[in-house]
């Protein structure tokens, strides 16, 4: 049972959170009309997955049911930092066994 | 039956305690043991002389009690009475009187009678928790607990003192767990294992409760539990898990008459028990001596055996017969009589095993090779192992780990379990490890500590490490050959098995375990992991520490699915949603199905003239023909329900839903889809405008809360610049859609007020008018193609609302109709289920509605993936109808749809088959007079009017493509039958007026049974609330609406999530950071909880609800008040203070706590607004929870 800092209600248990998948992806200007169907299926579809720091948002569902975004550690499992939507993602250390990326 | 019960026991801290002389009625297959109080079943078996206990799982050899803890490998039994348990080691069982057991051959069998003891749960929050309560454990938290943080000790024993065995040591424990016991932030457990060490410092433990294990507890009373799970947040963890002895392998060391050597020594000194009277101490270090010193002061013949050079032995203190320690020398194997239990063992010496050996008469075999510190519960921390020549075992790594994956926690190894070997040293180690882990400089010199005093046997206090020796055969010889030399006991792995497994190329102990299952037992290689390792390793030619060791998983003992499940079993095993009108359907015969949480009316059966009750088909049949030809009426209240709030919520709406939402007018209502930026339906409803910048969306039951994240996800992340807000108000209004063409009388008679003329309130308009007298609002909104009304009314006024609108149609013979015929009334009219018709790949268009997509608006979430040739595609797979041609062919839901020319003779031919689709809802039809279907269809709309196949069960059956819509094709129903007389108001109406029914409260029924819980105030009440005013406030903190609310409110709003501010009768929740729960508190309204005047002071930069019955209160009050609701919510409640909230879990439901008086006093009072649908099962759940906390 992870233990995950809510930025509103402080550390609670894993349970109490949806994942909402990679952060900054945002929703594309003017619905995506611009884009072609490659770039749009990309924004869909495609996600950097990567091993070690990632930026990621979950919901603190059974709280205060705010957003917020998390830089994990997919490896450990660390929440390295979190910060409120919007904001920029923090600059962390590397990764515990240096294989993330900054 | 000869007794091995000893009148004293030297120097032993006996656990027999001052009852050591009352014989218990404890049977094992029959034959009744000497059985005392303290005993362990293992215990009563060696006093009894029962050798034989079990037999092993594969090759059925015969097993005796083999250790004296949880890492028996071999006796294994069943307790049969008098609370079953269908396996479990011999060593863990405290007998009681009435404990009856039998062996198990390997494996026991579930008890089929129903479990009839209570399992549960708490959460538990502490600053340091230390795990063992042996000497290490013990200094650690005592040192932790002088500095004032909470701490916890967890020891899987009935008392403290670990390992300690002599009279002086186990004082000195209980002096210190006295000491424990004066502070009040101290929790000590005893009978408790932790299992598990998971993230975070997450530690999971099983209580056990001898009373209701002996069947001898009383419901509800302390101690009636017979298992309880501690799930516990530590911040730090000190493991002081202390050691097991480690055994060593030669030929037949299986046999009943083999032991561990200090296990020998804890049955003698703990219950008096002389396992053997010939005794063969076969050891590789000094620690062994100690044993062979206490069974020779009780009179028993020993002989040491021990391979090291004669001067390499320790000097001893007391009197050792000459010639009972054979230097030099090994045990090679065991002899056995007809019993299948040891008589002797042979003896070589240690340079030349394949040498000529000699017999030694022996009925016991004690064995050490010294100890392996129990790190599991380290490695299932991630830490790592590395092994240590010294200790000749696995100890935890004094770096950091490198394991990929691997994060250190915030956790101390002390003690034994460390590699320590003595008690001052164990001490010494454990007070530090508890001062650091508390924060605090160590402030005791070594010198000074207080530890037991060493026994005054002689043996050095520094104890030299053991020779090292796992294995005793002939040089030379075959490994494969040596398949009497057990390694893994319980699994029956011998080392021919290990060689078998390395000549086979693997070189992984991993592979080897998979291989051999070795390790994978009950007691997961307690004994036996690090010898086969050695092994292992020997077999390779490499070291132990290159190979390493397997890493080990939870539970560190087995732990009954019975006491995981704890009060989440039958009807709490999942949260149970009623309505507000549940009371009324249950009084009025309705069979119920689950719909999500919810349980709905399914149908409503009648009673027969043959005096028995319709089936499902004939009460859907009826309730059906009501529907479509009188007037019917259904529950309709757990549809999801959100407002939207905002002066941008017309343009939020607009970029949700698929249609233009934005140029509803108030007053009127319309159908909404919301799609997947995919393009695929997610959810449809309705929307109301209540007012220009407030709109009412429906959802889907199941979807309530999907949907309610997923606005909060669009508005929170990506448009935070919309003024936008939404709250859930499922609970806060009761909704009854009265149905069918005589509904415009039943509804006109019922709200005098309303003018229910088809000129005067149209289709997709709704209207606020009393009804029955209750305040409502009415909706003309259709689910079934009918004439419909739908009727919403405060949450609390439903069992009001039923009652009145039962007794007014009565004469129109009104028919109450469950989800049933609801479904079937739908699927007549071609309407999809989203999540039955539909399955995530559907687009609106492939349902047929294409008219809910706009074309004109700029953008809505699913528009670009609309455009996308995938969605384009003509063959895509459609929302069709389907006839059989079989009219009475009812085809099963998810049935496959195939092409009629793939078939052979009209049967499916050889795989792989063309699929087109599948059934998603299949009924039989009153209206229809025959059985109909919905699919999803390839192609389907092209198909309209032709036919494929249907496959049932392998056998093909042709059916009819359709239009979805087979009742009513042109909506002519939905004003009412055509063929009626044109409505005409009654001419003299009289006036409506509010009548003032007090609500119900959703714990109305709970009110007595909730009282009688506890008859001590001070101790612990219950109570529910009675109704009070509460809105739901969103407003950015910081702005100028803040200010003015609060002005208005003249309460300042709380700074931070969490926080609670007030006035007088007046609450301020913090529930977020820009949403707050506003309360009555202490009467049931404020009269600055005004909805207007909060909202003109909004000035459309925030928004206010009405929630006051969408939640109900429950307040715990007294001592207690908090160690029940520790049972259910993971939160640390020492925190919840007068002045906090929070909103977390209780017993799985969504709840906001706040704390109103003092924690742990008997003014401690504690708020639970629940949820009212949830209420019930809260409700159910505390009465459970409560009783054993009420004196």
């Amino acid at each position: 049972m992870m233990l995950i800092p809510c930025p509103e209600c402080g550390p609670r248990n894993e349970n109490e959170f949806h994942y909402g998948g990679e952060a900054h992806v945002p929703y594309p200007a003017d619905g995506g009309a611009h884009l072609s169907d490659e770039e749009w299926a990309r924004y869909l579809f495609y996600r950097a997955n990567p091993k070690g720091l990632m930026a990621e948002r979950w919901l603190h569902t059974a709280g205060c049911r705010r957003w917020f975004n998390a830089v994990r550690d997919t490896v450990t499992y660390e929440f390295r930092a979190v910060y409120r939507p919007g904001e920029p993602r923090p600059r962390v250390g590397a990764a515990a066994d240096g294989v993330g990326r900054a | 039956m000869t007794s091995y019960r000893l009148p004293l026991a030297g120097q032993g801290a006996s656990a027999l305690g001052p009852d050591r002389d009352q014989l218990l009625d404890v049977t094992f297959e029959g034959l009744t043991l000497d059985a005392r109080p303290g005993d362990t079943l293992a215990a009563a078996l060696l006093a009894s002389g029962v050798r034989t206990v079990a037999h092993s799982v594969r090759l059925g050899r015969p097993r005796g009690v083999y250790a004296a803890g949880v890492e028996e490998p071999n006796a294994l039994v069943a307790v049969t009475g008098p609370r079953a348990e269908p396996i479990a080691t011999a060593t863990t069982v405290e007998v009681h009187d009435g404990t009856a057991a039998t062996g198990l051959w390997g494996q026991g069998r579930l008890d089929g009678r129903p479990d009839r003891s209570t399992y549960d749960a708490v959460h538990h929050f502490c600053e340091v928790a230390v795990v063992g309560a042996g000497p290490a454990g013990l200094a650690a938290a005592l040192a932790a607990a002088r500095t004032g943080v909470r701490v916890l000790l967890v020891d899987d024993r009935p008392a403290p003192g670990g390992s300690l065995l002599r009279q002086e040591e186990v004082a000195w424990a209980q002096r210190l767990a006295d000491e424990l016991a004066t502070h009040p932030e101290v929790t000590h457990l005893q009978r408790t294992t932790v299992v598990g060490y998971y993230d975070d410092n997450y530690l999971v433990a099983v209580q056990r409760f001898p009373a209701a294990a002996a069947g001898t507890a009383a419901d509800g009373a302390e101690g009636h539990v017979r298992e309880r799970v501690w799930r516990i947040r530590a911040g730090e963890v000190v493991l002081a898990t202390g050691a097991h002895e480690r055994p060593l392998v030669l030929a037949g060391n299986d046999v009943p008459g083999v032991m561990l050597a200090e296990s020998v020594r804890a049955y003698l000194l703990r219950h008096s028990v002389l396992p053997g009277e010939r005794v063969v101490l076969f050891t590789t270090h000094d620690d062994a001596y100690r044993v062979a010193m206490d069974l020779l002061v009780v009179g028993a013949h020993v002989v040491i055996v021990d391979p090291r050079p004669a001067g390499a032995r320790p000097v001893l203190a007391g009197e050792v017969p000459t010639g009972t320690v054979l230097s030099g020398c090994v045990v090679t194997g065991t002899l056995t009589g007809a019993d299948g239990a040891l008589t002797a063992v042979t003896v070589a010496s240690a340079d030349d095993p394949a040498g000529p050996t000699t017999e030694l008469p022996a009925d016991l075999l004690a064995l050490s090779g010294g100890w392996n510190p129990a790190v599991h519960l380290y490695s299932q921390s991630g830490g790592e192992l590395v092994h240590d020549e010294q200790v000749g075992s696995f100890l935890p790594s004094p770096v950091a780990p490198r394991r990929p994956g691997a994060r250190r926690q915030r956790v101390r190894v002390a003690g034994a379990a460390a590699g320590l070997r003595t008690t001052a040293e164990a001490v010494h180690d454990g007070r530090r490890a508890g001062a650091a882990a508390a924060g605090a400089q160590d402030p005791v010199d070594a010198q000074a500590e207080d530890r037991p005093a060493p026994p005054a046997d002689g043996l050095a206090e520094t104890p030299r490490p053991p020779a090292r020796l796992h294995l005793v055969a002939p040089d030379g010889v075959d490994p494969g050959s040596l398949d009497t030399h057990f390694v893994d006991l319980q699994r029956d792995v011998t080392v021919a098995d290990l060689a078998r497994a390395t000549g086979a190329g693997l070189g992984s102990v991993e592979h080897v375990k998979r291989y051999t299952t070795a390790g994978t037992a009950h007691d997961q290689g307690k004994t036996s992991g690090v010898l086969a390792t050695a092994v292992v390793a020997q077999l390779l030619g490499v070291e132990p520490g290159e190979l390493g060791t397997t890493t080990y998983r939870p539970p560190y003992t087995p732990v009954a699915f019975a006491a995981l499940a704890g009060r989440e079993r039958g009807r709490l095993y999942d949260p149970v949603r009623t309505t507000g009108a549940h009371a009324w359907h249950e009084a009025h015969g309705a069979r119920f199905e689950p719909v999500g949480q919810w349980l709905r009316p399914w149908f409503y059966p009648r009673a027969t003239a043959e005096g028995g009750e319709e089936d499902l088909a004939a009460a859907v049949a009826r309730e059906c023909r009501a529907a479509r030809t009188g007037v019917a009426f259904l529950d309709g209240s757990t549809l999801g329900t959100i407002e939207v709030a905002g002066p941008d919520a017309g343009a939020f709406l607009d970029l949700l839903c698929t249609n233009l939402i934005s140029s509803l007018k108030v007053g009127s209502v319309r159908y909404e889809v919301m799609c997947e930026p995919t393009g695929m339906v997610l959810d449809d409803g309705t929307v109301s405008r209540l007012a220009p910048d407030r709109f009412l969306v429906t959802t889907t039951t199941g979807n309530a809360a999907r949907v309610l994240d997923w606005m909060e996800e669009w508005l929170q992340t990506e448009w935070p610049q919309l003024r936008v807000w939404c709250t859930s108000v499922t609970e806060q209004e009761a909704t009854m859609a009265v149905v069918g063409p005589r509904s415009r009388e039943l509804v006109g008679t019922l709200a005098p007020d309303l003018d229910v003329s088809p000129d005067a309130f149209g289709f997709m308009t709704w209207r606020d008018a009393p009804v029955a007298g209750l305040p409502a609002r009415v909706a003309r909104i259709s689910f079934s193609g009918e004439l419909a009304y739908e009727v919403n009314v405060a949450w609390s006024d439903a069992a009001a609302l039923w009652d009145a609108v039962w007794a007014a149609g009565e004469p129109l013979g009104l028919t109450p109709y469950g989800t049933e015929a609801m479904h079937v009334l739908r699927a007549e009219k071609g309407y999809p289920i989203i999540g039955q018709d539909t399955d995530g790949t559907v687009t609106p268009q492939d349902l047929g509605m294409g008219w809910v997509v706009s074309k004109k608006k700029p953008d809505y979430l699913g528009k670009r993936s609309h455009a996308r040739p995938d969605n384009l595609r003509p063959d895509r797979k459609h929302l069709v109808g389907l006839l059989p041609l079989d009219p009475a062919l009812l085809l099963p839901e998810g049935s496959q749809l195939v092409e009629e020319e793939v078939l052979v003779e009209g049967r499916l031919p050889a795989p792989p088959v063309p699929m087109l689709g599948h059934v998603t809802s299949s009924y039989p039809s009153a209206a229809l007079g025959r059985t109909f279907a919905l699919a999803l269809c390839r192609s389907g709309r092209d198909r309209v009017g032709g036919t494929v196949a249907v496959v049932v069960d392998g056998v093909a059956h042709r059916v009819r493509v359709t239009s979805p819509v087979l009742v009513d094709p042109d909506g002519d129903r939905r004003d009412g039958d055509p063929g009626a007389p044109p409505w005409s108001a009654p001419s003299a109406r009289p006036a409506g007026t509010l009548r003032t029914v007090p609500p119900t409260t959703p714990l109305a029924g709970y009110r007595d049974r909730l009282a009688a819980v506890a008859p001590d105030p001070a101790v612990l009440s219950l109570q529910e609330l009675a109704p009070r005013r509460q809105l739901d406030l969103r407003v950015r903190p910081g702005t100028p609406a803040a200010a003015a609310v609060a002005d208005r409110l003249g309460v300042a709003l709380p700074a931070a999530t969490g926080a609670v501010t007030g006035a007088d009768g007046l609450a301020v929740l913090a529930l977020g950071p820009d949403e707050y729960l506003l309360l009555a508190d202490g009467a049931p309204d404020h009269p600055a909880l005004d909805l207007a005047a909060l909202r003109a002071a909004l000035g459309g930069d925030g928004a206010v609800t009405d929630v006051s019955a969408a939640r109900t209160t429950v307040v715990l009050a007294g001592r207690h008040a908090r160690a029940v609701l520790a049972h259910g919510v993971a939160v640390d409640l020492d925190a919840l203070t007068p002045g906090r909230c929070v909103q977390s879990l209780l017993a799985q439901c969504a709840v906001v706590l706040r704390g109103v008086g003092e924690p742990g006093t008997a003014a401690d009072r504690l708020e639970v607004l629940v949820r009212s649908s949830f209420a019930a099962h809260l409700a159910d759940w505390l009465l459970l929870s409560a009783p054993e906390h009420a004196r």
